[in-house]
């Protein structure tokens, strides 16, 4: 992305495909998310919405007016070149490092105004590369999960063991319980932060890279757990790098550049030479995947048209 | 350490041997607790005059009015001579109860630092927060005054939150806040303070002035009085059960501070408020004992061998843990080399400098 040549008057028009959405109204019915699935019917009230949300430091916007939506019981991809400030929307989403200007509203609800308790029992993050030096075994690191859910001075119940151990089961770390998280690969860490975001139940699944680390098959786990999840009403909003994976898995994706939405909308239809080139800098052409019939990119490193340096 | 840890250690193995729910923990809080008695009941029975147990429980029986209770049995506490009965009320009693609750608090403040800080090596001591709290302390002691002795807290409080944020300050100056460059900047606060600490006892006491230096750079609680055993009692109680309440947030920030706030904390007020009752704290303990190293340090670490990282656990059983190890520490320190006394902190360096060796080495790729 650094021999991208600085965003130009000549590339911004036709950044938005004729007949695109603007980002703030959500498609009131996700796109046909792929054959075989039923395509879920959702009131346009149900899911995340984010408005003109800004976040700065030290006088720079990182985030400047996103506004996004993540329709409910759908799986959202959050796409965007390293440093477009995917990170930090999610972190602002969640309340993390609430955003200087905007509202954010999930389900009807103001997400910045609900106390801290109340919006943990909601949405969970997963975030990169949270390790900790502290000998903690797996099944205690999941079982944090459950804080929100009890009184700060009661101890995890059975109930909360349980969900704890569904978690796991779920995120494909049930083998993992007994380990401590220090001494866990890459992508076995990766999977115990799914299986503690899990155990909060949330309804809005935040994750930041969820499939780093991961092998090819571990990254395909991951994104079913995440699909079945959405059929199960949560609503999954994910910054992914990969963008075959978001073509395969996401029901919409939004694309963002330098803290600004470019792009949001039904997969198929975000994911396309128009937007993808001028916002990566590559050359990008879009095949049909032959057994699932969902989009497949395949790159290249020809100097995108327009843009010569 | 084998001895505090022992009792805990048979109910399971190491990381996850004690099931949080089970019946382990509160068989190893109650093991801690007997072992914490017996310690007690050891160092004020322990030490160059020889008393006997029977002397020891006739003059506790007499303080305690026990002799109300057991006279109407038809049992009768005679008292001891007065220079006997002050040995065992008046100089070994409240030493061995300061110790206790010296350690006990300094263990509670360990844990708390190194899990806020998710810095193994954090401790109030190596922080420099006890080095300030000692340098409050004596300069409330040279101004003087009737007002000095209630002053002194107060004055060690300030101390330790003053150090603890030029040491914070500092290592956040050199860059990104790791945990070599916190100790660093923790060592470098702490030697000023401790410098301090020495140029004014030199210029303002007359006579032995390098035992008193000693006292309170290394620690000791051969001058504890009741009036300590009140302070370090009260607060270890007050400030200490405080702590052990925020299990569950200190839990939260087991992988970061943003994680925690995902976990619905409020990390700001409560890195701050924690943070706030750690420095009473060690102002409280450091006012009446001078500043102690390597408890806060080691103890936590030997009982999270047995607990994991489970703040509900981890913390009351370091507190029991902490009483029993620096109760020890210090019948060694004054009966070893009997006449002499070593200040205590000489025994708590010497198995906790290696502990700290030991750690840096494990930890020597995330430095």
């Amino acid at each position: 992305m650094t021999d991208r040549s600085p965003s130009s008057p000549s590339i911004t028009p036709g950044r938005l495909p004729a007949g695109q959405a603007p980002p703030t109204s959500a498609p009131a019915a996700p796109a046909p998310a792929g054959p075989g699935r039923e395509a879920r019917h959702q009131p346009q009230d149900t899911g995340l919405a984010a408005d003109r949300v800004s976040w700065g430091v030290d006088g720079r916007l990182v985030l400047d007016g996103v506004a996004l939506a993540a329709p409910g019981a759908a799986v959202t991809g959050l796409l965007g070149p390293n440093g477009s400030g995917k990170s930090t929307l999610l972190r602002a989403i969640a309340g993390v490092r609430p955003p200087d200007d905007g509202g954010v509203v999930f389900d009807g609800d103001d997400l910045l105004r609900l106390g801290r308790r109340a919006r943990a029992r909601t949405l969970a993050l997963v975030e990169q590369d949270a390790g900790t030096d502290l000998p903690v075994t797996v099944h205690d690191a999941v079982l944090l999960g459950r804080i929100p859910h009890r009184s700060l001075l009661a101890g995890p119940s059975d109930a909360d063991r349980e969900t704890a151990d569904r978690a796991l089961e779920r995120a494909g770390a049930a083998e993992l319980a007994d380990r401590e998280v220090a001494t866990l690969s890459g992508g076995e860490r990766q999977r115990v932060h799914l299986a503690r975001a899990l155990a909060q139940t949330p309804r809005l699944l935040l994750l930041d890279e969820p499939t780093n680390h991961l092998d090819v098959a571990a990254q395909l786990h991951t994104m079913r757990v995440l699909r079945t999840l959405a059929d199960d009403g949560v609503t999954v909003l994910a910054a992914l790098h990969d963008l075959n994976l978001a073509a395969a898995t996401c029901d919409h994706v939004v694309l963002i550049d330098r803290g600004r939405v470019v792009a949001a909308g039904p997969t198929a239809q975000v994911l396309v030479p128009e937007i993808i080139e001028p916002t990566y800098g590559v050359s990008c052409d879009v095949l049909r995947h032959p057994r699932t019939g969902r989009p497949v990119l395949t790159f290249s490193t020809a100097p995108v048209p327009g843009s010569v340096h | 350490m084998s001895r505090t840890r022992g009792p805990v250690a048979a109910t399971g193995g190491r990381g996850h041997g004690v099931r949080a729910g089970g019946r382990g923990p509160v068989a190893a809080g109650i093991a801690l607790g007997g072992v914490l008695v017996a310690s007690l009941l050891g160092a004020v029975l322990i030490g160059p005059a020889e008393l006997s147990a029977a002397e020891v429980g006739r003059s506790l029986a007499t303080h305690l009015r026990l002799d109300l209770l057991l006279g109407p049995l038809g049992l009768e506490v005679e008292p001891l001579s007065p220079i006997r009965d002050g040995m065992v009320w008046h100089l070994r009693a409240p030493r061995a109860l300061t110790a206790a609750a010296v350690g006990a608090g300094l263990a509670v403040c360990g844990v708390v630092m190194q899990s806020l800080t998710r810095n193994p090596l954090a401790d109030p001591y190596l922080l420099g927060l006890s080095s300030g709290a000692s340098l409050g302390a004596v300069l409330v002691l040279v101004a003087g005054g009737a007002a000095a002795l209630a002053l002194l807290p107060v004055a060690a409080f300030a101390g330790a939150v003053l150090a603890l944020a030029a040491a914070l300050g500092l290592a956040g100056a050199l860059g990104q806040v790791t945990p070599t460059r916190t100790v660093l900047a923790g060592l470098a606060i702490s030697q000023m303070c401790s410098a301090a600490v020495s140029f004014v006892i030199f210029w303002s006491v007359k006579g032995d002035a390098f035992r008193e230096v000693m006292s309170w750079l290394m620690g000791s609680v051969g001058s504890a009085t009741w009036t300590s055993v009140a302070v370090t009692g009260i607060a270890t109680l007050v400030l200490g059960t405080g702590l052990m309440l925020c299990g569950s947030i200190l839990d939260a920030f087991t992988f970061g501070e943003s994680a925690a706030a995902t976990l619905g904390v409020d990390v700001q007020r409560a890195r701050w408020g924690l943070l706030v009752a750690v420095a009473l704290l060690t102002g409280a303990l450091v006012s009446q004992s001078g500043s102690i190293g390597f408890v806060g340090l080691i103890l936590p670490h030997a009982v999270r061998l047995v607990t994991g990282a489970r703040h509900r656990l981890l913390l009351p059983l370091s507190a029991l843990a902490g009483a029993s190890f620096l109760v020890w520490a210090d019948t060694l320190a004054r009966t070893v080399f009997a006449p002499r006394e070593l200040p205590v902190g000489i025994v708590t360096a010497a198995v906790g400098a290696p502990v700290f060796a030991f750690l840096l080495w494990k930890g020597r790729s995330r430095a």
